[in-house]
C-alpha cells in the first residue's frame, strides 16, 4: 500500500516527460506543417497505448504511488482507448487545423496534457487524484477550444465551456468535501470500507452523493445538466469538439465507477435512482432536441446526451437483489457502451472532418447532401456510424444497447423491464434523425460537389474506423469479454 | 454450408457489386448480378432435393458459438415450415434483377448490390434457429429496403421509406425486449427451440405474444397498422414493391409460427380471437378499399394486406389445414403479388402512370402482356388451378371447420377480390383505346416475356400441383399443432 511502485505509472510518466519534450521540440521546427511535433506525439500515443494494453494483458491490479493510485485492466482498457481517441482525432485535426492555422505545437502539448489528466482520472484510487486529472484535463481543453483565438464562436464556446466545467468542479469538490467530512478520509478503498460499517452519518453521505451525482452529471454531459454540450460541441473547432467529446467520456465514464462504485457501493441505493433519473431525461430531451436541430455538430451533441442517458441506464442497473453476477453484468455493459460510443463519434465527427477544407466547414446537415455520389465509399461508412448511433444491428452501437437493455431486463423486476421499454420507444425517436442524415446523404441532390481533398491517411483512418464499428459489430465478442473481465476484476478487489 | 452459402452468397456479391463505383459500369454491374442472382439461387436447390418430408426436426443445421458472453449462437437450420422460402427468396431476386434490367439506369451497382444484399438477409431470417441471430437479420433487413425506396421511389419517396423503416422499427424494438426476457427465462440462452420448450405463467405469456405481435403484426400488415404498405408500394421501385410484397410481407408471418405460436401457445389459444377477428377485418374491410382505388399499386398493396389476413386467419384457428393454407397461400402470394407488381411495372414503364383512368383498351396494343396480366388477375382472385386458389381455399375449410359463419365471412373475400381484381382488369385493359399514350404502346420485349413466363408456369404449377408444397409442410405443421394445444402454463 505503501509503495511508489514506479512500473504502475510508466505509461503517464512517458506521457508527461513527452509531453514537455513535444513542447519544447516545437519551438525549434520551422516547418509549417509541423511534421516532427506530430510524428513525436503521434510516437507517443502509440507507444503509450502500446503499454496500457499490455498492462491490460497481464490483469494484474496494484496500487501505486502510496496507495494515490491503482493499476487495474478497466483503467488500462480505457487508457487504451483513450490513446485510440487521441491518435485518431489528431489524425483528422491535423489538415482541417493546418488551413485554420491553428496547427501549432499548443495543439499537440495541450492534448498530451489532457490525455494525461485523463489517464491519471482513469487510475485515481484518491478523492483529490481525481480532482487533480479532472482539472488537468479540463484546463487543456479550455485552452484548445479557445485556440482558435479570432473566432467569436470558438471563443464563446470556450467561455462557456470554461464557467460551467469549472461550476461543474465545484459541485463535484463539494461533494467531495462531504464525503471526506463523514468518512475521514479522501482513499477511495477506505470511504468504501467506512461506509461499510455504518458508523457515519447517512444524511451527509446522501447529501455529498448528490452534489457528486450532480458533478459527473455534468462531465457526462447528462440531462439536467447538458447545457453547455450543445452550444461547444457546436462553437468549438471541430477537432476540439472531437477532442472533447471522445477520450473526455471515457474519463468520466471511470471517474464515475471509481467514485460511485469502488467507494459508494453501499450507497448504491440512493444514487441509483439519481442515475435512473438523469438517465430518462437525457434520453428525453437528447432525443427530442436533436430532431429540430440543422447543424450536424449540434445535432451529434444532443444526440450525445441521449447516448450517455443510455449509458446510464446499464450503470443503474447494476444493484438489484444481491447478485455479484449482475452488478458484473450492468457495468460492464455500461463499459462497452461507452467504448462503442467513442469509436463512433470519433468517425462521425471524423466525416465532417474529412468533408471541410478551407473556407468551408461542413457542419450542417445539408452539407452532406449528395454524399452518395460524390464519394459512395464515404457515404457508406457515414452511413455505419449513423446506423450504430441509432442502434440497428449490424454495428457495433446495436450490441451496446442490447447489452444494456440485457442489464435492465435480467434484473427481473417490472420497474426496470418497463424502463427498457421506454428507453427502446425514445431511441426509436432516435432512429429518426439518424435515418435523416442517410436520407440527406443518399436521397438528396448534392450542394456541394467539389471533390474531397483530404489526404491519404485521414482517408485510410476514416475507412479502418467505419470498418471497425461494422466489425464490432459483426463479432462483438471480444471486446465483450475484454469489458466483461475488466468489471469483473474491478468487483473482485 | 448450405444456408451459410445461401445467406452470404449474395450479401457478398452485393457487396462487390457497391464497391463497383460509377454508371460507365452499368452493364457489368446487371451482368454480375444476374450471375450472381441465378448462382445464388443455384445453391438453394439442394434444400429442396434433399430436404427429408418425414421429420419435424430443424435441417441443414449449422451451429457455432457467435458471441459467447451472451451464448449467442450462429444457428441456422431449416424445417417444413420455413424451407420453401429460403429458395422463393433467391428465385424472386433473379426476377427483380431481370425486371429491372433497362428500367434502372443510375446507380446500377448500387441497387443491384442493394437487392442482392436484401436477399441474403432474408434468406438469414428464414433460417435463423438463434433468436438475436433472427433480430439481426431481420432489422438489417430495413437499411437495404429503406435506401431502396428512398433513391430509386417516386415523387413521395421520402415521407414513404421513412414510414416503413420508423414503423416497423417500433414493432420490433418492442420484439427486442422480448427475446431479452426469454433469455433470461432460460436461463441465458437465445436457442429459439429451447424457448419452445421453456414453461412460462401466463401472463408472462400474454406480455411475450403482444410484444412479438407488434413486431410482426405492422411486417405482415396486419389492419390497423398496415398503413406503411400501402405507401411503401406505391413509391417504392418495381423492384422493391415486388420484394417487399413476395418476400418481406413473410417474414412477419413466418415470425407467427416460429415465435408467437409455439413460445407463447396458452397466451395464442387466449387471444386467437384477436388475431382472428383483424385477420377478418383485414379481409373484408380492406377488400372493400382496394375496390375503390384509382392507383393501380395502391389497389394491389391493399390486396395484400387481404391475403395476408387469409395467412394469419390461417394460422390462429390451429388446424392443419388453415395452418398449411396459411403456408400455401404465403407462397402463391409471393408469385401471383410479386408478378401483380411486375405486370404493373411493365405499363409504368411505358406510359408513367399508375392511375387505371390513364389506361383502357391496352389489350388491343400489347395483346402478350394482356394475356399474362389475365393469368395473374385470376390467381389473384383466386380461380381453381392457380397458385392463388389452393391456399384460399384450405383456410377457408379450415376455417369452415373451426366455426362455419367465420368460413363464411373469410369465403366473402373471393368474391370482393374478383370483384376489384377484374374491375381493375377490365378498365385497365378491356374496351377501346382511350388515348394516345395507349395507342403507341409496344407489346413486352423477349426479357418481359421471360420474366413474366417462369412466374406464369410457377404460378400455374402451384395451382395445378401444390403436392411438393404441401408434402414439406406437413409433418411440421402437424408438430406445431401438437406443441401448440399442449399448456406450457407454469404456477406464477
Amino acid at each position: 500500500m505503501n509503495s511508489m511502485n514506479w512500473l504502475s505509472v510508466y505509461p503517464e510518466i512517458l506521457l508527461l516527460v513527452m509531453a514537455c519534450l513535444v513542447a519544447m521540440v516545437d519551438l525549434f521546427v520551422t516547418d509549417e506543417q509541423r511534421r516532427p511535433t506530430y510524428w513525436l506525439t503521434q510516437l507517443t500515443l502509440v507507444v503509450v497505448g502500446a503499454m496500457h494494453l499490455s498492462y491490460f494483458n497481464e490483469g494484474r491490479i496494484e496500487t501505486g504511488m502510496q496507495g494515490m493510485i491503482v493499476s487495474d485492466p478497466m483503467g488500462h482498457l480505457l487508457g487504451f482507448f483513450a490513446c485510440v481517441a487521441t491518435f485518431v482525432t489528431l489524425v483528422y485535426a491535423r489538415p482541417y487545423a493546418g488551413v485554420r492555422d491553428i496547427l501549432k505545437g499548443e495543439l499537440f502539448t495541450l492534448s498530451l496534457l489532457s490525455l494525461l489528466g485523463i489517464m491519471i482520472m482513469l487510475q485515481a484510487n484518491n478523492f483529490l487524484v481525481i480532482y487533480l486529472g479532472l482539472e488537468l484535463m479540463s484546463l487543456s481543453l479550455y485552452a484548445l477550444v479557445a485556440l482558435r483565438r479570432d473566432h467569436a464562436g470558438s471563443t464563446e464556446a470556450a467561455m462557456k465551456y470554461f464557467v460551467l466545467g469549472a461550476l461543474a468542479s465545484g459541485f463535484l469538490l463539494y461533494g467531495l468535501s462531504m464525503m471526506y467530512g463523514a468518512t475521514g478520509s479522501l482513499s477511495i478503498p477506505r470511504v468504501f470500507e467506512v461506509i461499510a460499517t455504518g458508523a457515519p452519518n447517512k444524511s451527509v453521505l446522501v447529501f455529498g452523493v448528490v452534489f457528486v451525482v450532480a458533478g459527473l452529471a455534468f462531465k457526462l454531459g447528462a440531462a439536467p445538466f447538458h447545457m453547455w454540450v450543445p452550444d461547444v460541441y457546436q462553437g468549438a473547432p471541430t477537432p476540439m469538439t472531437l477532442l472533447l467529446g471522445a477520450a473526455p467520456k471515457l474519463a468520466s465514464f471511470a471517474i464515475t465507477i471509481r467514485l460511485l462504485v469502488e467507494g459508494m457501493l453501499g450507497l448504491a441505493v440512493d444514487w441509483q435512482q439519481m442515475l435512473l433519473v438523469l438517465a430518462v431525461v437525457s434520453l428525453v430531451v437528447g432525443n427530442l432536441a436533436a430532431i429540430a436541430q440543422t447543424n450536424l455538430k449540434r445535432m451529434l451533441a444532443y444526440s450525445t446526451i441521449a447516448q450517455m442517458g443510455f449509458m446510464l441506464l446499464g450503470l443503474a442497473s447494476g444493484v438489484v437483489g444481491d447478485s455479484r453476477d449482475l452488478t458484473a453484468n450492468a457495468y460492464s455493459s455500461a463499459l462497452f457502451y461507452v467504448l462503442t460510443y467513442v469509436l463512433t463519434t470519433l468517425g462521425s465527427f471524423g466525416v465532417i472532418l474529412l468533408l471541410s477544407r478551407q473556407g468551408h466547414e461542413a457542419e450542417e446537415i445539408k452539407d452532406l447532401a449528395g454524399l452518395a455520389k460524390r464519394s459512395p465509399w464515404y457515404a457508406l461508412v457515414m452511413t455505419i456510424f449513423m446506423l450504430s448511433l441509432a442502434g440497428i444491428p449490424p454495428t457495433a452501437g446495436f450490441y451496446a444497447k442490447l447489452s444494456v437493455l440485457q442489464a435492465m431486463v435480467a434484473t427481473n423486476v417490472p420497474f426496470y423491464i418497463g424502463l427498457a421499454v421506454v428507453a427502446v420507444l425514445l431511441s426509436l425517436v432516435g432512429a429518426f434523425y439518424y435515418l435523416r442524415v442517410i436520407k440527406v446523404m443518399f436521397f438528396d441532390e448534392a450542394s456541394d460537389t467539389a471533390p474531397i481533398g483530404a489526404p491519404g491517411d485521414v482517408r485510410a483512418v476514416l475507412s479502418l474506423n467505419g470498418l471497425a464499428v461494422l466489425v464490432f459489430g459483426l463479432l462483438p465478442g471480444g471486446l465483450m469479454a475484454w469489458c466483461a473481465q475488466a468489471v469483473v476484476k474491478l468487483l473482485a478487489a | 454450408m448450405l444456408l451459410s452459402l445461401a445467406i452470404w452468397l449474395p450479401i457478398a456479391c452485393g457487396l462487390l457489386l457497391l464497391a463497383l463505383g460509377r454508371d460507365e459500369q452499368a452493364n457489368t454491374a446487371r451482368w454480375l448480378a444476374l450471375v450472381a442472382a441465378v448462382i445464388s439461387f443455384l445453391v438453394t436447390l439442394p434444400l429442396i432435393t434433399g430436404f427429408d418430408t418425414a421429420t419435424a426436426g430443424m435441417q441443414f443445421v449449422e451451429k457455432q458459438a457467435w458471441i459467447e458472453r451472451f451464448n449467442v449462437m450462429y444457428h441456422l437450420g431449416v424445417d417444413g415450415i420455413s424451407m420453401w422460402f429460403v429458395p422463393l427468396t433467391a428465385f424472386i431476386t433473379i426476377i427483380v434483377v431481370i425486371a429491372a434490367w433497362e428500367v434502372i439506369e443510375h446507380r446500377v451497382n448500387q441497387y443491384m448490390g442493394a437487392f442482392l444484399v436484401l436477399s441474403g438477409l432474408m434468406v438469414g431470417v428464414f433460417s435463423a434457429l438463434d433468436g438475436l441471430l433472427f433480430y439481426v437479420f431481420f432489422e438489417a433487413t430495413l437499411i437495404p429496403m429503406y435506401i431502396i425506396i428512398g433513391v430509386w421511389g417516386g415523387p413521395r419517396r421520402v415521407y414513404a421509406a421513412f414510414k416503413f423503416f420508423l414503423y416497423t422499427l417500433a414493432g420490433s424494438l418492442l420484439m427486442l425486449i422480448a427475446l431479452l426476457y426469454l433469455y433470461l427465462q432460460s436461463g441465458g440462452s437465445f436457442d429459439i427451440q429451447t424457448w419452445h420448450k421453456l414453461p412460462l405463467p401466463l401472463n408472462a405469456q400474454t406480455l411475450l405474444f403482444f410484444a412479438f405481435f407488434a413486431a410482426f403484426a405492422v411486417k405482415v400488415p396486419m389492419w390497423p397498422v398496415h398503413t406503411w404498405l400501402p405507401d411503401a408500394h406505391v413509391e417504392a421501385p418495381t423492384g422493391g414493391s415486388v420484394v417487399l410484397a413476395a418476400i418481406m410481407l413473410k417474414l412477419g408471418a413466418y415470425g407467427f409460427l416460429r415465435f408467437s405460436m409455439p413460445i407463447a401457445p396458452d397466451a395464442a389459444r387466449e387471444y386467437a380471437w384477436v388475431i382472428i377477428t383483424l385477420s377478418l377485418i383485414a379481409v373484408v374491410y380492406v377488400g372493400l378499399v382496394a375496390l375503390v382505388q384509382q392507383d393501380m399499386k395502391k389497389l394491389v398493396a391493399y390486396s395484400s394486406v387481404a391475403h395476408m389476413g387469409f395467412v394469419t386467419l390461417g394460422f390462429f384457428i390451429f388446424n392443419e389445414l388453415g395452418v398449411s393454407g396459411g403456408l400455401v397461400q404465403m407462397i402463391s402470394h409471393g408469385f401471383v403479388s410479386g408478378a401483380m407488381f411486375l405486370c404493373i411495372g411493365v405499363l409504368y414503364d411505358r406510359v408513367h402512370s399508375r392511375e387505371i383512368a390513364a389506361y383502357g383498351g391496352v389489350v388491343n396494343t400489347m395483346p402478350k402482356f394482356a394475356a399474362f396480366a389475365l393469368l395473374f388477375a385470376m390467381a389473384n382472385c383466386g380461380l381453381p388451378a392457380t397458385a392463388g386458389f389452393v391456399g384460399e381455399w384450405m383456410v377457408i375449410l379450415g376455417t369452415v371447420k373451426y366455426h362455419f359463419w367465420l368460413g363464411a365471412i373469410a369465403a366473402t373475400a373471393l368474391i370482393f377480390g374478383a370483384a376489384y381484381t377484374l374491375w381493375m382488369y377490365k378498365r385497365v385493359y378491356f374496351g377501346e383505346v382511350t388515348n394516345d399514350h395507349v395507342r403507341e404502346l409496344k407489346d413486352i420485349n423477349a426479357r418481359e416475356f421471360f420474366m413474366l413466363a417462369v412466374l406464369a408456369v410457377a404460378v400455374l404449377y402451384m395451382g395445378l400441383y401444390p403436392k411438393p408444397f404441401t408434402d414439406v409442410m406437413h409433418v411440421s405443421v402437424t408438430e406445431l399443432l401438437k406443441h401448440v394445444a399442449q399448456s406450457k402454463l407454469v404456477a406464477p
